[in-house]
Formats: C-alpha cells, sequence, structure tokens
C-alpha cells in the first residue's frame, strides 16, 4: 500500500472510525453547545480544525526537537496545553479582527477551544500513534491527522446542528426541548458511529 | 527555538542528567516565546471598540431586565451605536436616563411614556378567591395552573402564588394583609418581567397616567363569570362601559371589556357606571373640575367643540361656562383653550 492509501486510511480512522466526539467522548462540550445553529457550528468547525491541525504541527515539533532530545518526556502535558493556549489566543485575535461576525456567533467557544480536550488529544495520541507499517508518526503524518481529526470534528458537529435545527420545528414534549432531546441524539449519533466500528480498511 | 535549544544544549553538558536546568529554560522560553507573540498580535489585531458603547453601558442601570427587548444593557448599548434603536427603550432608566443617553449619542431622545403594571384581576387574596381544591405543590403560579386548570374555580383569574413578585427585580410588587398584591407605583419600572411571569397574563403595562382599570380578566359568559369569581367584581360583557364611553376607548369582546389607553381620557364615567364595580377609578371623588376664568375668556368655542361629555356652553364671543354636574375633569379643555383661560379647581 502506498502512502496515499495510508492517508485515507488515516482519514476514515480519524472522522469516522475512531471519530473523537463520538467514539472518543473527547470534545463534548462545543459539541453540545455551538450545534445549535449551521452557521456557528461551522464557524467552529473550521476553528477546530485550523487549531488541531496548528496544534499537531507545533507539538510535534516541541515534542521531537526539545523534549525527548532532553528526555524531558514528562513534560509532554504541560508544554502542549501552553502551547494550545498560545495558539488559541492567536486564532481569536485574528478572528475578532477578520470575522467579527464569526466571532460573535462563536462567542466564549472559542476560548473554550483552550479547554478542548480534543485538541490536547490529538496532541498527545499523535505521538503514541503508528502507521499500518508499524513506524511512529512522523511530522507530516501528524499534522494530517489533526486535519482529519479536525474534519471528523466537524463532520459530527455539523451533523449534529442540521439535526438540532430540524429538532426546532419538531412537537417534542415540553420537559424533553433542549438539552434533554440533544444528549438522546447525540446517544444515538454514537451508536450509528459504532457501526463502523467494524470495518477492515 | 533553534537558538534556545544551542542554549540549554550548553547549560546541560551531559544529555544523560539533564538536571533541573533544562526543563526550566524549554517551558519558561516556551511560554516567553508564546507571550512575546501573543503581545505582538494583540497590538497587530487590535480591534477598536466605540468608547461611547462603555459609556452607555456604565450609564445604563444594569438590572439586564430585558425590557429594552435586547439581551442585557450591554446588549442594548452595542444596538444603539452600532444598530441606531431608539434611546427610550430602557424601562427602570426612564425619561431621565434617555435624556442622558442623548448626550452621549448627541441625538434626539423623544419622549418616554413611563408605564406601570397593573394587575387585572381583584381576585388572589386570602378572602376573595374561590377554591376548587386546595393546592398543595411547589408553591408557584406556574406549577398550580397545570393542575386541573389551577386551583381557584376562576380558570381566567389571580391564583395568589406570588411568580410576579418573586420575579420582579426593583421589590415593587408586595403582598398586603389581605393577601393580595400590591404594585408600588414609584419603584415599579415597567419593564414587563411580571408581565412574562404571569401564566394567566393578567398583568398589562398601563401609562402612569391613566388611573381607571378593569380589574377583572375573565373570559367567562357573565353568569359564570359571576358565579366563580371570588371578589363578585368580575366583568360580565354587559358593554355598559362601552356605550358610556365620551371617547370610544372600551371594547367587549367575548364578554370582557378592555381600555385602549390611547384613547381613554381617564374620565371615570365607566367606573361609576359599572353595574359589577369590575372598574376601578383610582381618581374617584379626587377629581377636579375646570373652570372658566371669565376675564381671559375669549368665546372662541374651541372647549364646547372638545369637550367630551358637552359640559361646556356658550355661544360665539361669549364667555363660555362649564356645566359643574358633567364636567369630568378630563384636562381636553385645558389643553385646548389658546388663551389659558380654563383651570381645574
Amino acid at each position: 500500500m502506498g502512502y496515499l492509501g495510508e492517508i485515507f486510511i488515516m482519514a476514515m480512522t480519524a472522522i469516522f472510525i475512531n471519530n473523537f466526539v463520538l467514539a472518543k467522548f473527547l470534545g463534548l462540550c462545543p459539541y453540545l453547545g455551538v450545534s445549535k445553529k449551521l452557521d456557528s457550528a461551522f464557524g467552529m468547525g473550521m476553528a477546530v480544525i485550523f487549531v488541531m491541525t496548528l496544534a499537531s504541527a507545533i507539538t510535534y515539533l516541541i515534542r521531537n526537537t526539545l523534549l525527548i532530545p532532553f528526555d524531558l518526556g514528562y513534560l509532554q502535558t504541560i508544554a502542549f496545553i501552553l502551547t494550545i493556549a498560545a495558539l488559541v489566543q492567536f486564532v481569536e485575535m485574528v478572528i475578532q479582527k477578520n470575522a467579527p461576525a464569526l466571532y460573535k456567533s462563536l462567542g466564549v467557544f472559542l476560548p473554550l477551544i483552550t479547554t478542548n480536550c480534543a485538541v490536547l488529544g490529538v496532541a498527545i495520541l499523535n505521538t503514541e500513534a503508528k502507521l499500518t507499517t508499524g513506524i511512529d508518526y512522523r511530522f507530516i503524518d501528524a499534522v494530517l491527522n489533526g486535519f482529519f481529526s479536525g474534519i471528523g470534528f466537524t463532520v459530527v458537529l455539523l451533523a449534529m446542528a442540521g439535526i438540532r435545527e430540524r429538532l426546532e420545528l419538531v412537537d417534542v414534549p415540553k420537559s424533553m426541548r433542549g438539552m434533554p432531546i440533544a444528549l438522546i441524539v447525540a446517544g444515538i449519533m454514537a451508536l450509528a458511529f459504532y457501526g463502523f466500528m467494524g470495518f477492515k480498511i | 527555538m533553534m537558538i534556545l535549544s544551542i542554549i540549554v544544549l550548553n547549560a546541560s553538558p551531559t544529555l544523560e542528567q539533564p538536571g533541573v536546568l533544562a526543563p526550566i529554560l524549554i517551558v519558561g522560553g516556551l511560554g516567553l516565546i508564546f507571550g512575546l507573540l501573543l503581545a505582538f498580535a494583540s497590538k497587530m489585531f487590535e480591534v477598536k471598540v466605540d468608547p461611547r458603547v462603555e459609556t452607555i453601558c456604565g450609564a445604563l442601570p444594569g438590572a439586564n431586565c430585558g425590557a429594552c427587548g435586547l439581551p442585557g444593557c450591554a446588549g442594548y448599548a452595542n444596538a444603539i451605536v452600532h444598530e441606531g434603536i431608539p434611546l427610550t427603550r430602557c424601562a427602570p432608566g426612564g425619561p431621565a436616563l434617555a435624556k442622558q443617553l442623548s448626550e452621549i449619542m448627541g441625538t434626539e431622545a423623544g419622549d418616554v411614556v413611563r408605564r406601570i403594571a397593573v394587575i387585572h384581576c381583584s381576585s388572589g387574596g386570602f378572602k376573595n378567591t374561590n377554591w376548587k381544591y386546595a393546592y398543595e405543590g411547589i408553591e408557584s403560579c406556574k406549577s398550580a395552573v397545570n393542575i386541573a386548570g389551577g386551583p381557584n374555580t376562576c380558570s381566567w383569574g389571580c391564583i395568589g402564588y406570588n411568580d410576579c413578585m418573586n420575579v420582579c427585580t426593583f421589590d415593587a410588587i408586595s403582598v398586603d394583609q389581605h393577601g393580595m398584591r400590591c404594585i408600588d407605583l414609584i419603584k415599579c419600572t415597567g419593564c414587563g418581567a411580571c408581565v412574562r411571569a404571569c401564566p394567566r397574563t393578567l398583568i398589562m403595562l398601563i401609562p402612569i397616567d391613566r388611573n381607571v382599570y378593569i380589574r377583572c380578566s375573565s373570559k367567562d359568559k357573565g353568569v359564570l363569570a359571576k358565579q366563580v369569581c371570588g371578589s363578585m367584581h368580575s366583568c360580565i360583557g354587559c358593554g355598559i362601559c362601552s356605550k358610556k364611553c365620551p371617547v370610544q376607548a372600551i371594547t367587549v369582546e367575548s364578554s370582557l371589556g378592555r381600555i385602549d389607553y390611547d384613547k381613554c381620557i381617564n374620565c371615570g364615567i365607566c367606573a361609576t357606571h359599572c353595574p359589577t364595580k369590575a372598574i376601578e377609578d383610582q381618581l374617584a371623588g379626587a377629581r377636579k373640575i375646570a373652570r372658566i376664568k371669565p376675564e381671559k375668556c375669549i368665546g372662541c368655542t374651541i372647549c364646547a367643540k372638545k369637550c367630551p361629555v358637552q359640559a361646556i356652553q356658550g355661544d360665539v364671543k361669549q364667555v363660555h361656562a362649564v356645566d359643574a354636574e358633567k364636567c369630568v375633569g378630563c384636562r381636553i379643555c385645558v389643553q385646548k383653550c389658546p388663551k389659558e383661560a380654563i383651570e381645574l379647581f
């Protein structure tokens, strides 16, 4: 299998089989919080893709040029969090300057990407992940994995937002409106994605 | 990053035993680099905020009551500056605030009519309510109305679990010794929180200079409304008030009279004719009567034409006179007289 096949497997794994939200249960806060409207869900998804890709790249560099050579693997978590926090702050400033409408609709969830465990999750899982050939991720693999994980998050977030926009028009029992029905939908979506687990690529 | 790693390499000569310096330098260095990057970015991507938004935010009461129809005081401040919505929407701030805002924005504010909440039911107390059953659930009107259409016999009237009082952020609603809710006219800002809280929509916002209220919201037919009402002051939809109103301000629909306060002249005639005393006139007995000063009257007949109850008589170019029996003290003639010849006594 060529490298393209490798990338395809990586993409399928990140988006469907090992989806961050529905299979690993990471990043649930924005998944439920920003999925009320398609527009803001799309914006959030783009922000997460951007942050995840960049975070994967920078954390890979930090780990392999600074931490591993000095035998400081135990500092991995703190260094990664530092990186992600700074990155999110940076992205927030750029969005506020260049896309005020998006900034408004993302609201508090943009700073919350900092504490979005999916971003830290992808950075840490990159350090342990291996290609099908058994070798550790190289820089480009880590970046691609971050990118595809972000896409996986966005796909699920958009699906959820689409469902919730339609749910607005449905006659849901009063006590189930809002968050309760959203949680039930999330559970059903997770069950549906569970079906991908049997895939053999 | 390369420079940093070279420094660190020199600082810890043996790679096998990095010591405490390397981690400190690496994490500290990372923090420093990111800090500098963010400081640079904050200058480069700075977004200028309109200083008027902050000034207006400071001037607004900060109660976040939502009377303006926007989410909170900050939202209103933003909307004033960026969307140009009227400066008069803030109910708690009232005219004084509108004037202040117009100074900040440099535009005219327009008039603010102060409105207050009025409960349109004369029942709901300890002794003037008829109960269907003894409600022993959560002490809330919203909860009580859900059980068999509410615990009181009148399915339109006040239940008396004080949802309106609990929601009032200005402490304007209190309960008197009879268990009735009283609205403090001075404290009430007309924010409308109680209007939204009342599950039976008994509360309406009414201009403060109107003092005649139909204290009933029952749409039951006359006989039934009278039977179920605990206070005996229910509107039976007879329509007498509508016929007697000199300015046609009252309409009766579904056995319930409602006053159009844009038309109402506050005369109180409806209250005197209401057979069930469902209409409350707070100025009853306290109304002043118009009197024309003979030395100033020029006989222009404007007052006689404008009087809604035909209480002013007089020929052209003759001194007019007010019939004290008929005058309702509505002030219309006082406002219309071109010579300021009419006063209320």
